[in-house]
């Protein structure tokens, strides 16, 4: 089960942030994930939205330069130790991680969210379903 | 060892260099056109007969010939001379990524030697100075140009060649080189460099550097002079033509002396083809009257340029060009590297299926040319990690280096971020100030 994240190209200037956000903000898009991969000069953000496709024809239609990537969503306990444990069922199936980061969804308050992007999502959803973790889907998003 | 190399050339009066240039310029253009097809088809179409050519007052009835006349006949189409009396072969870089060649016999690398030693003489040097040369040897004219020109002079030379600054410092003090050439820029790098390693102009005995193959300003000049603690001297020469020494400096440092016994030189109207009188500013052309395997004839250089004729200080009656204020094509010479924008579209076109935004930034820092080109993501290279991106953002450096001969920095923009503007796009920004 996976979830559509938009990467939008970000040059380092200023307001460029700033301009995309209220994009997203005027079309009442909730942003319900995201994190920035930079470097000197650009940046990659990317974003876990409510409506991906509403927001894909947002930003588009702006102008910006955007792609859609299936990534997953876990839920974790939030307790120490349990996000050790899931990156060990995803490493006991040789399944690399290339990058995850934190979400704002929190609709239960003892546990946590992860947004994940592996070399193969089915692999992974497997591994995390056969160690008895909880993926979201899109419409878990709202 | 006296003030001038050749006196009587150097010096001729204006009858006695026409009678020469004509008498030469005949010679040429009836042996161009029994040897080379190619000139003698361009002639034909033209209506235009060896025997028209009389004197340089029929000059102007030769058709022009220009870069792409060269890549049309390349490798060796436009040679007048048999392959086995040439002894030397240069190359320099053209807009396709195809480059163009030259080729010299002996006689040819002697008239290039003499001119480069009236340059060198013109400086100051004579057979007890030390000539430093820094410039790249190779294909590129510059280095053998400059060695054949100061082993003419029996100067000591001192074939350092391109890159290792610190050990080029240690070479210039220890060997005591009185005389250096490379380009300017590279002057105010070692000038910088020296300063870093403790060594200051006195430790050095330059007396006279001979500078070229980049534009250069007047603000450079006293900068090269006053670090460097020498004369700076300007040097303008193509491989097209022959090479550095086309013309040369005198002490006056205003203007510079064309080798016109070899050289006819004339402004032309890049519009019209019209050849402008004396003074006025146009497009310079060349026509080589004494050469055997390459002269080519009324070469547009599509540098824009003025000559004038008139009394030079230093006794010298050649002609003088001003310093090439401009061009007329969107050639860009960065860091001494010839670089057309086209050829930065079919790079990026070959790369994806339609040829991305982009924009050339060039700047002088710290005395080097920097070389930027922003370049809008396309969409096929939108990727969610990093490095695949910075991945087709090597693989863009690696192919725009290979193909031009320099590393450019990339910068990948924002789409449609780049300046759009009716009609031709604003490609290049090119932020030195290369004309006082």
């Amino acid at each position: 089960m996976t979830v559509k994240q938009l990467s939008v190209f970000v040059e380092n200037r200023p307001g460029r942030l700033s301009a995309i956000t209220r994009l997203l903000g005027d079309a009442n898009i909730n942003i319900r994930a995201m994190s920035i991969a930079d470097t000197k000069d650009f940046g990659i953000l990317r974003l876990i939205v409510d409506d991906a496709e509403k927001a894909l024809k947002v930003l588009k239609d702006e102008g910006c330069s955007v792609t859609i990537t299936n990534v997953l969503v876990l839920r974790i306990d939030d307790r120490p130790g349990s996000l050790a444990q899931a990156m060990n069922a995803l490493y006991k199936d040789n399944i690399s991680v290339e990058y995850m980061y934190a979400a704002f969804i929190n609709t239960e308050s003892n546990t946590a969210c992860l947004v994940l992007r592996v070399d193969d999502n089915d692999k992974a959803t497997v591994a995390l379903y056969d160690s008895g973790y909880k993926l979201l889907s899109q419409n878990e998003l709202g | 060892m006296g003030k001038y190399w050749n006196e009587s050339m150097e010096c001729a009066t204006l009858d006695e260099m026409r009678a020469l240039q004509s008498f030469r310029l005949q010679k040429t253009v009836k042996r161009v056109y029994a040897n080379v097809p190619y000139y003698r088809d361009m002639m034909d179409k033209a209506g235009v007969k060896p025997e028209d050519i009389r004197s340089v007052d029929d000059l102007h009835l030769l058709p022009f010939t220009c870069k792409q006349d060269l890549r049309d006949t390349y490798p060796y189409g436009l040679f007048a001379a048999p392959l086995d009396d040439v002894v030397r072969l240069h190359a320099s870089s053209g807009t396709t990524g195809k480059q163009i060649v030259v080729g010299y016999t002996r006689k040819d690398l002697d008239m290039w030697s003499d001119c480069v030693a009236r340059a060198l003489t013109a400086a100051g040097a004579t057979k007890s100075d030390f000539m430093h040369i820094s410039y790249g040897y190779g294909l590129f004219t510059g280095g053998l140009g400059l060695h054949d020109g100061a082993t003419k002079v029996g100067m000591t030379t001192i074939p350092v060649s391109s890159g290792n600054t610190k050990r080029q410092i240690t070479i210039l003090k220890d060997f005591g080189s009185t005389f250096i050439c490379c380009t300017p820029s590279y002057a105010l790098y070692l000038a910088e460099t020296m300063k870093e390693m403790g060594v200051s102009k006195s430790d050095i005995k330059l007396k006279a550097g001979i500078f070229g193959a980049e534009a250069w300003t007047e603000q450079m000049r006293k900068e090269i002079e006053d670090k460097l603690g020498c004369k700076a001297m300007d040097i303008y020469g193509l491989t097209e033509i022959t090479g550095p020494g086309v013309a040369f400096e005198c002490e006056c440092q205003n203007g510079m002396h064309i080798n016109e016994d070899n050289f006819i030189p004339e402004i032309i109207d890049p519009d019209t083809g019209e050849v402008l009188p004396e003074g006025s500013e146009g497009e310079l052309v060349f026509t080589c009257i004494n050469k055997e395997a390459f002269p080519i004839l009324r070469y547009r250089t599509k540098d824009i340029c003025v000559l004038e004729r008139e009394k030079c200080a230093c006794g010298r009656t050649l002609i003088k060009m001003r310093k090439p204020r401009g061009r007329t094509d969107d050639m860009l010479i960065i860091r001494g590297v010839n670089v057309f924008p086209s050829q930065i579209e079919s790079v990026l076109l070959s790369l994806g299926d339609t040829a991305p935004y982009y924009q050339i930034v060039v700047d002088r820092k710290n005395n080097t040319d920097t070389f930027e080109i922003q370049v809008e993501l396309p969409e096929h290279m939108l990727s969610d990690t990093i490095k695949t991106i910075e991945d087709m953002e090597a693989k863009i450096t690696e192919a725009l280096h290979s193909t031009l001969g320099i590393q450019p920095k990339i910068r990948l923009v924002e789409p449609k971020s780049l300046p759009r503007s009716e009609g031709k796009a604003v490609r290049v920004i090119d932020k030195r100030k290369l004309v006082d």
